[in-house]
């Protein structure tokens, strides 16, 4: 009796923290007192409450009187009722209702959100209270929502109404004997439905939102509303102009799906279906633009991939999208390209939702992986056959494309039924093994490991093999693998398409990332290793017999060194070179220093320097389609702080004995692994490194003082404490270089300057006044990409 | 200041379309060609359509999806050194249209080169007071006095930076 009346006092301070502390204990005493201790207190409560909801401009304390009422709400509801004592929880809720509830029928609607906000949050805290006052509450809302015609405000009472129904979801399901909700479905329904036919773009949304927790609410929607509900989502989805309202509409479709899948896959799908082959077929539609046809049929593809968040649903929708894919392929016409490309990323959403189901993941394996390779050998023979017919889907996109779609449906196998997969698809490419393929007569044979111009097309194809084999759960034995390996590594030397060479040096390293360790090589570190994608410990790798292992690897080198040293296929050499490195460096592998010097080496190269530069960005990085923990890769912990330590000594060695022409392949490779590097290692190395990258910014060389600048400017947001110390030789420096002949270095400089403003308030004070002179000189600059950076750092300053 | 439950004002504002990002020319990256400021560059200044109503934290539109400045009244010519904003507040008796225009005028003056004369002004007949804001917009004493006021500035400032 102390306390509260104290409490009640604060609240009324001028101190927002006075408030926030009082508030906050409030909170705290609600978990542990009764309604006997707060009984005398409420209305005072209730009246300092209100007024600070109704009037604060402050955010935080809005939240806190939200929390307090909730908390309120919920002591006074674990009351125990006796027949001859006040129900102190409805007469608290009447009070708040007696508040708040006019306020919701204002036609200027000035107080309708906190009061709806007090409301919400007094009937969250219980069931009970939840039914006193929404039985109050709901009609009204239903009421205004007809009275007022406007869609903004339309939106406002709508949005007030979700956040009641959000409150019954917390609950589930719906109760018939105590439930406003269900005694008002029809008026709730039409409301919402109403909001879904509006123009307004904000007020279909709000709809979309309340028509999932409708949906989510079990009993609720009768069986003809979920009818209208679909054909609503469908209208919404295809052909409301609104790109925002149809994605939201698609997102519904999926989240309401899987509890009404029969519905789903018999209403929605069909239409889809039929959507995609009226439109694909009728194309000589006069008015109607290809535009038109092309957004309608990506909605199309968009919605089926949506829409598939249920096993008997996407066993309805993966032959749709299947069947979508041939066609296009049959056809070729332009754009078609576009097609493939927008039918694969449905197929890789779907893939995605497949991924958690056993069951659902193998049927998308079985179904869509051989329907993809035939497509594509199909393809690749015509090409050799009758060059320029069916080339889409030969083009380094559309095979991009695939490769997700192939990765996803693989990296969730289990390893049983990833062995039984595998000794189809190995086959197929060494050996030509088509029978498993579906329409599997072809009018030659498939030999992409062959040499021969005409088999330049059905080498492209050895990117879905990647996809493939990459992705494989780690102890899934691969048939032929020293075979298979063989046939990689030649053909990333000796093709001459740079797609084909780059993808063959990809596969060939993500096999060696995965393969069991050699003895002649020794043990690869005792590192502790990741776990597989699906969390399972790798046991430590204990010395095996794998000779092969080795052997391949010295393969690699040899192949390697000669092809880096001189001749037309450098680059091609280098890029294997990248990739093996990348293999070894993930897994610890003592081979990986060696190949690391090499591209060391390579820095200095004049032909191939700038590319070895860049090579240091795709072994820190994380590769999308191989090498990364999701597709099962042997990635040991902190590998980038070890590549680091072992490496950065050497690049700065290099950098200081580098000629003039070279210095900034150094300093490239030196920022490409400091931008990948954890943020709590960079800020203990920084130090050592700052002040070569200070002299790197004297340095005349154009391409040397833009890699140093794109290298500050994220350390200067990393690193506010370190770049401190040398803020004076930084703004010198900066403003200096934001005179620099090169458009580029004076972008890159302002950015710097931007940059800087991260740094502590103390710090920068001192150069206010001097850098905002001196930003006003690259105001006038007479390029406009120059101009815009300026304006953004000079305002920020 | 206003409360977050004072009224407010246009409780109605009919909101239009953002237009999308300015695509980059092969003119402008040339090192060489020098660009000439347009009006496009002056619409797409952050300051200039991205200041976000602080009257309104359940709707934080930015100023060009209220019509509050369009690109078809901002007025450039970097030849004669010379800018004209037109702002239209969304109702006649709106009340933050001094802070409005206070704030896109602060902001070209830290965008602009100092060569430039600036105009900032309510379109005509949009608004109850216009004769009198836009004559305080325009005396630059008066401006710069405002600035020196810490409390004002800090409101600028926020009004300026706030970003969505």
């Amino acid at each position: 009796q102390f306390l509260l009346p104290l409490l009640i006092e604060k609240m009324d301070s001028d101190l927002q923290s006075a408030k926030l502390d009082s508030l906050q204990t409030l909170t705290a005493c609600c978990a542990i007192y009764g309604q006997k201790e707060l009984q005398e207190f409420l209305p005072s409560l209730w009246s300092s409450l209100r007024r600070e909801v109704f009037q604060t401009a402050s955010e935080k304390v809005e939240a806190e009187c939200l929390a307090a009422l909730y908390a309120l709400s919920a002591c006074l509801s674990r009351s125990v009722l006796s027949s001859d004592t006040e129900d102190l929880l409805d007469s608290f809720l009447s009070s708040i209702l007696q508040d708040c509830r006019h306020h919701l029928c204002e036609p200027d609607m000035k107080l309708v959100w906190p009061s709806a906000k007090l409301l919400q949050a007094a009937a969250g805290a219980s069931l009970r209270a939840y039914h006193r006052v929404s039985h109050s509450v709901l009609p009204l809302l239903l009421e205004q929502y007809t009275k007022h015609s406007q869609s903004s405000q339309r939106r406002t009472i709508l949005e007030m109404l979700l956040g009641f129904l959000e409150l019954q979801q917390k609950w589930g399901h719906v109760e018939e004997d105590e439930s406003t909700l269900l005694s008002l479905r029809a008026p709730v329904c039409s409301v919402v439905f109403s909001a879904l036919t509006d123009p307004s773009v904000q007020l279909q949304l709000v709809g979309i939102r309340a028509l999932t927790v409708l949906g989510s609410l079990q009993g609720f929607l009768s069986p003809s509303d979920l009818e209208l509900v679909v054909d609503h989502l469908l209208r919404l989805t295809l052909h409301e102009e609104d790109s925002q309202s149809s994605k939201a509409a698609m997102e519904a479709a999926g989240s309401l799906a899987p509890i009404y899948p029969k519905v789903f896959s018999g209403r929605m799908v069909p239409r889809l279906e039929e959507e995609l082959q009226a439109d694909f077929s009728s194309s000589e539609r006069e008015e109607e633009s290809s535009q038109d046809h092309s957004s309608l049929r990506q909605r199309c593809l968009q919605a089926l991939a949506a829409v598939s968040t249920h096993t008997s649903i996407v066993r309805e929708t993966v032959p749709v999208l299947l069947q979508h894919l041939r066609k296009v392929q049959k056809g070729s016409e332009a754009g078609s390209t576009q097609d493939l490309v927008s039918v694969c990323q449905s197929l890789h959403r779907v893939a995605l939702q497949c991924q958690q189901d056993v069951e659902g993941c193998w049927y998308y394996h079985q179904t869509v992986v051989p329907c993809l390779l035939a497509v594509a050998v199909q393809a690749a023979m015509q090409e050799s056959t009758q060059p320029l017919l069916g080339r889409a889907l030969l083009e380094e996109e559309v095979l991009a494309a695939m490769v997700p779609v192939i990765s996803a449906a693989t990296t969730h196998l289990s390893p049983e039924l990833a062995a039984q997969s595998v000794s189809h698809v190995v086959p197929l490419f060494l050996d030509g093994e088509v029978s498993f393929l579906p329409q599997n007569s072809f009018p030659c044979s498939f030999q992409p490991f062959e040499d021969g111009e005409c088999l330049e097309a059905q080498r492209r194809l050895v990117a879905l093999l990647m996809a493939f084999v990459c992705s494989l759960p780690r102890n899934v034995a691969i048939p032929q693998q020293e075979r298979l390996l063989r046939e990689l590594l030649a053909l990333s030397c000796s093709c001459n398409c740079p797609f084909t060479a780059t993808t063959a040096a990809k596969c060939f390293a993500g096999l060696v990332n995965k393969h069991p360790a050699g003895k002649g090589a020794g043990q690869d570190a005792m590192g502790p290793c990741q776990g597989t994608g699906r969390g399972m410990a790798q046991p430590v790798p204990f010395v095996s017999p794998g000779q092969q292992l080795d052997e391949i690897l010295q393969l690699a080198v040899d192949r390697m060194e000669p092809g880096l040293v001189e001749g037309p296929r450098r680059t091609q050499a280098l890029t294997l070179l990248l990739w093996v490195t990348k293999a070894l460096v993930l897994r610890y592998h003592p081979l990986s220093s060696h190949l690391t010097d090499k591209l060391l080496g390579l820095l200095s190269d004049a032909e191939l320097g700038p590319a070895a530069a860049d090579g240091f960005s795709l072994l820190m990085a994380e590769s999308p389609d191989v090498l990364h923990k999701g597709c099962h890769a042997d990635v040991r912990i902190m590998f980038r702080q070890r590549f680091f330590t072992d490496n950065v000594p050497k690049l700065v060695q290099g950098f200081y004995g580098a000629g003039p022409d070279v210095k900034a392949n150094y300093l490239k490779g030196l920022s490409h692994v400091l931008n990948h590097l954890p943020k709590p290692v960079l800020v203990t190395e920084l130090p050592t490194l700052l002040s070569l990258l200070l002299e790197a910014l004297s340095c005349s060389d154009r391409v040397v003082q833009l890699s140093t600048l794109s290298c500050l400017q994220p350390l200067l947001l990393e690193a506010p404490q370190i770049m401190s110390l040398h803020v004076d030789t930084l703004v010198t420096k900066f403003l200096n270089l934001t005179s620099s002949p090169t458009m580029a270095v004076r972008i890159a400089a302002l950015r710097c300057a931007h940059a800087l403003t991260s740094l502590p308030v103390t710090v920068l004070l001192p150069y206010k006044a001097r850098v905002i002179r001196a930003l006003a000189k690259p105001l006038d600059d007479k390029k406009r990409l120059v101009r815009k950076e300026a304006v953004a750092a000079r305002g920020e300053w | 200041g206003p409360g977050g439950g004072a009224p407010l004002e246009n409780a109605n504002p009919l909101i239009y379309r953002r237009s999308g990002e300015r695509p980059v020319t092969a003119r402008e990256e040339d090192d060489e060609l020098p660009d000439s400021i347009d009006d496009r560059e002056i619409f797409d200044n952050p300051g200039t359509h991205l200041i976000r109503s602080i009257n309104d934290p359940e709707h934080p539109l930015t100023l060009e999806e209220l019509n509050v400045v369009e690109q078809v009244r901002v007025k450039v010519d970097d030849a004669a050194s010379t800018v004209a904003v037109e702002f239209t507040p969304t109702i006649p008796h709106c009340s933050m249209a001094t802070l409005i225009g206070l704030s896109i005028k602060v902001k070209l003056i830290r965008s602009l080169p100092e060569r430039f004369k600036l105009d900032v002004h309510i379109t005509p007949g949009t608004h109850a007071s216009e004769h009198a804001v836009n004559k305080q917009l325009a005396d630059k004493e008066r401006v710069a006095a405002a600035l020196e006021n810490s409390h004002l500035l800090e409101v600028v400032n926020q009004c300026l930076s706030a970003r969505s």
